[in-house]
């Protein structure tokens, strides 16, 4: 038996012998993720258990280093890990911004006490961060952020005000892009800092969604206090972190485009029946189907191929801006399909046939895909200017 | 397998780039096109061609060829889709040499594929009989006779078939037309008695002959394969060919493109270049995803074929599909943003617009690929 084989074979043995029942249940939605914290959200008892079962391996964050929790895995046996994951239907016992957005930020830019003080956390669950870089009057023009920190010697003060902070309400710990200098251009003077929630001076609003949950919130800060080695990188440096940090959000949401489950043709099929040779019955609803698989399928081999580009050193381009735009896009085709397969019934609110109303909300989360983390809109302006080389206006 | 050339592959693509930039480009089409040339290729330039070793990339070594697969004529038959370049690459060398080599006994491998690969030979695909892309709708009859077959029918978008030496007829002996029981497939000399062949331009100057056959008598070895069951390994033979029209559709597209981009980036309206409208901007750069994405999906149905994937029908028609939608949009937006410039003859944007419409069709267009990627997909 080669090495990796050994390790499928004792990967295999141990989840069989470690993921309770209740976690080998797909996810129904959105809001039943796992994301860890100091208070956090347990809608099944045995989530914590699960959590902290593959945080002692490692491998709620598996391809991280060893020393900071991480599983200290290859890019092979992190396959392999996720291949033995599906076959029993295991869900990610973790999910957080910790994980998806700060972690790479910290691991690329931060120093080695703060990778030490912050990474391991993330890993065990243990603090939920939340993403301060929204304010009122910059959204896509985030480089316009006002939210202000002054140099108080060994700390710093921070007033303003943040909004859309997704998840503000439950989270322990705020990455957030703050003015420490508003003498250069507005690129400048932006820094990355990291500080507790849970202060006075922190003040957090809920948000209520079209799809009726509240994840986001408007963030307040008064007199808020970020000490100073938890600034990231050098003072007015922040951008280039803030990009980098986005980059990850971005491909975050755009493996939206990918998540299969059962092939949307056969439940259509199922549900609205099928003609005389076997197919389904409304030809206009099986094309817009099929093109929607099809172009999930080439989504798919082109996450493929970048990866296999990254390995060989070829780089990453722009791929993050035009997973993020098509991605998205492809995830508001399929709930909008959702929405056409399942009909009127497909539009209950709330009452028992309509499991808590899953697929509309659904259909109205996605409809942020293409807002959060960039619009569609400002991916395309960044394909067309910084790839294709296309002129300001 | 990884999703990026080897350096093999690597090399073949830069070498086939800088030839076919010297010897076979859009002005060379041009040429051919406004001579009347009824080859519709140039003999010399397809001998050179031949003497790099291009029409035996994908044939096996044992009969004569390089042993490179698919992956490797794809990346030259991508290049040539860039160049519109013409010569029998695809009539020969993608569908008649595959046809051969999934269809043919031994012996007509032994003998045709070393012939075509050494350029001595051309062998082209005589399948379609209507307008439209049904392999199962043959009608064409062979009934057999003693020792022989006597083959009759009519037979359309015949690729190269002027200069072909030979056909790879699809003809039935059996079933009715819409079953694929019943379909034989004959090795037929281009000079058979009762054989007539018409030539045909089609709107991107290549040429497609319509052949008529009138009681064509061929020996009982010309028969490839078993009679009757000629399906499976004919749907093998379309689903490469698919594959390889695929990515001459994607060079085609990726250099419509790429001429785009150049010519909004200098043109200059309203004192500025068109190229910094938004209007603009935002269309090429989800042209730029589509493009992208089409990249992926073409290197993912070559290494399909080269790796025996069992899924092979599935990639093919989802390439051939995607590959069909995304070429017509690039070559829609091609004509679109030269603005009237583009719809001169002029102007090369155009000839990406014909090209592709051909290109689209053969083997199968969107509309046809997508309801079979749909069938195979079981709804
Ligand atoms: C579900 C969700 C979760 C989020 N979570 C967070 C979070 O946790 N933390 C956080 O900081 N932020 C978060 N956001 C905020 C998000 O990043 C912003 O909403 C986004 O960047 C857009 O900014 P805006 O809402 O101000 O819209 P605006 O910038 O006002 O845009 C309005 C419209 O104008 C278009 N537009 C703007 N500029 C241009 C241009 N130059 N060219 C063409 N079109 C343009 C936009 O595309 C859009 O269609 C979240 C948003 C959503 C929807």
């Amino acid at each position: 038996m080669t090495e990796i084989d050994t390790f499928r074979q004792e990967t295999r043995e141990w989840l069989d012998a470690n993921c309770p029942d209740s976690m080998r249940q797909p996810v129904s939605g959105f809001e039943d993720i796992y994301n860890g914290g100091r208070k956090p959200e347990i809608d099944i008892p045995e989530q914590p258990l699960w959590c902290e079962r593959m945080a002692e391996r490692g491998w709620t964050v598996p391809h991280w280093p060893k020393e900071y929790g991480g599983g200290g895995l290859s890019a092979e046996e992190v396959k392999v890990l996720k291949e033995e994951m599906a076959r029993i239907g295991a869900r990610r016992p973790l999910d957080s911004f910790g994980i998806s957005m700060l972690g790479p930020a910290l691991l690329k830019f931060g120093s080695e006490e703060q990778k030490r003080e912050h990474l391991p956390p993330i890993c065990r669950g243990e603090i939920r961060w939340c993403q301060g870089y929204s304010e009122p009057g910059a959204g896509s023009d985030l480089a316009s952020l006002q939210t202000r920190a002054d140099d108080q010697g060994d700390h710093y003060l921070i007033n303003g005000q943040k909004v859309w902070t997704s998840y503000a309400d439950k989270a322990d710990w705020i990455f957030c892009l703050v003015r420490t200098d508003n003498s250069g251009s507005k690129h400048e003077g932006i820094s990355f800092m990291l500080f507790d929630m849970d202060q006075p001076g922190v003040t957090v609003k809920p948000i209520r969604l079209i799809s009726g949950s509240s994840p986001f919130c408007e963030t307040f800060f008064d007199d808020a206090r970020a000490e100073k080695r938890n600034l990231v990188g050098e003072a007015g440096q922040g951008w280039t972190i803030a990009k980098y940090l986005l980059t990850h959000e971005r491909e975050m949401i755009s493996g939206f485009g990918t998540s299969g489950g059962k092939s949307l043709g056969k439940t259509a099929l199922e549900t609205l029946g099928a003609d005389a040779e076997g197919r389904l019955r409304n030809g206009i609803l099986r094309q817009d189907i099929a093109q929607h698989q099809l172009d999930t399928l080439v989504f798919g081999a082109t996450m493929e191929r970048v990866g296999d580009e990254v390995k060989a050193g070829q780089g990453l381009g722009p791929a993050s801006s035009i997973f993020k735009y098509y991605g998205t896009e492809l995830n508001k085709r399929r709930n909008e399909l959702n929405l056409a397969v399942g009909g009127e019934a497909a539009l209950g609110w709330s009452g028992e046939q309509y499991h808590e109303g899953e697929t509309v909300r659904s259909f109205l989360r996605s409809k942020g895909n293409s807002i959060e983390g960039g619009t569609s809109e400002v991916q395309l302006n960044i394909v067309a200017k910084r790839v294709l080389g296309l002129p300001d206006a | 397998m990884t999703l990026v050339l080897n350096e093999e592959q690597q090399m073949l693509k830069e070498s086939a780039a800088g030839f076919l930039a010297s010897k076979a480009t859009v002005g060379h089409l041009r040429k051919l096109r406004d001579s009347g040339d009824e080859l519709a290729f140039e003999p010399a330039v397809w001998k050179e061609m031949v003497d790099m070793g291009w029409a035996g990339i994908a044939i096996p070594e044992a009969y004569g060829g390089l042993g490179y697969g698919y992956t490797g004529l794809g990346v030259v038959l991508e290049q040539a889709g860039r160049h519109l370049s013409a010569s029998p690459l695809e009539a020969s060398v993608l569908v008649g040499a595959t046809a051969i080599n999934c269809l043919g006994t031994e012996e007509q491998k032994t003998h045709w594929l070393a012939a075509i690969a050494a350029g001595e030979k051309q062998v082209s695909l005589a399948l379609q009989e209507s307008g439209a892309f049904d392999p199962v709708g043959v009608t064409a009859s062979a009934t057999r006779d003693g020792d022989a077959f006597v083959i009759s029918g009519e037979k359309r978008m015949v690729l190269d078939a002027v200069s072909a030496d030979a056909f790879v007829l699809i003809a039935r002996s059996g079933g009715v037309a819409g079953e694929t029981r019943g379909l034989s497939a004959f090795l037929i000399p281009a000079d058979a008695a009762g054989l007539s062949i018409t030539p045909c331009d089609m709107v991107d100057s290549r040429q497609c002959g319509a052949l008529s056959l009138n009681a064509v008598r061929v020996p009982a070895d010309a028969l490839m394969g078993s009679e009757g069951d000629a399906w499976p390994a004919l749907e093998r033979t379309l689903d490469i060919a698919a594959i390889g029209f695929s990515a001459q559709l994607l060079g085609l597209s990726l250099e419509a493109f790429e001429r785009t981009m150049d010519y909004i980036r200098e043109r200059k309206q309203f004192g500025q270049v068109i190229g910094s409208f938004q209007g603009l901007q935002h269309r090429a750069a989800h042209l730029f995803a589509e493009l992208e994405l089409a990249r992926s999906i073409v290197l993912k149905a070559l290494q399909a074929i080269d790796s025996d994937d069992q899924g092979l029908s599935r990639y093919a028609s989802a390439a051939k599909a995607k590959l069909s939608e995304v070429a017509r949009l690039a070559s829609n937006e091609g004509v679109q943003m030269h603005g009237g410039v583009g719809m001169t003859d002029e102007y090369d944007i155009g000839l990406y617009l014909k090209r592709a419409r051909v290109l689209e069709h053969l083997m199968g267009d969107y509309y046809y690929h997508l309801d079979r990627f749909a069938r195979i997909g079981g709804y």
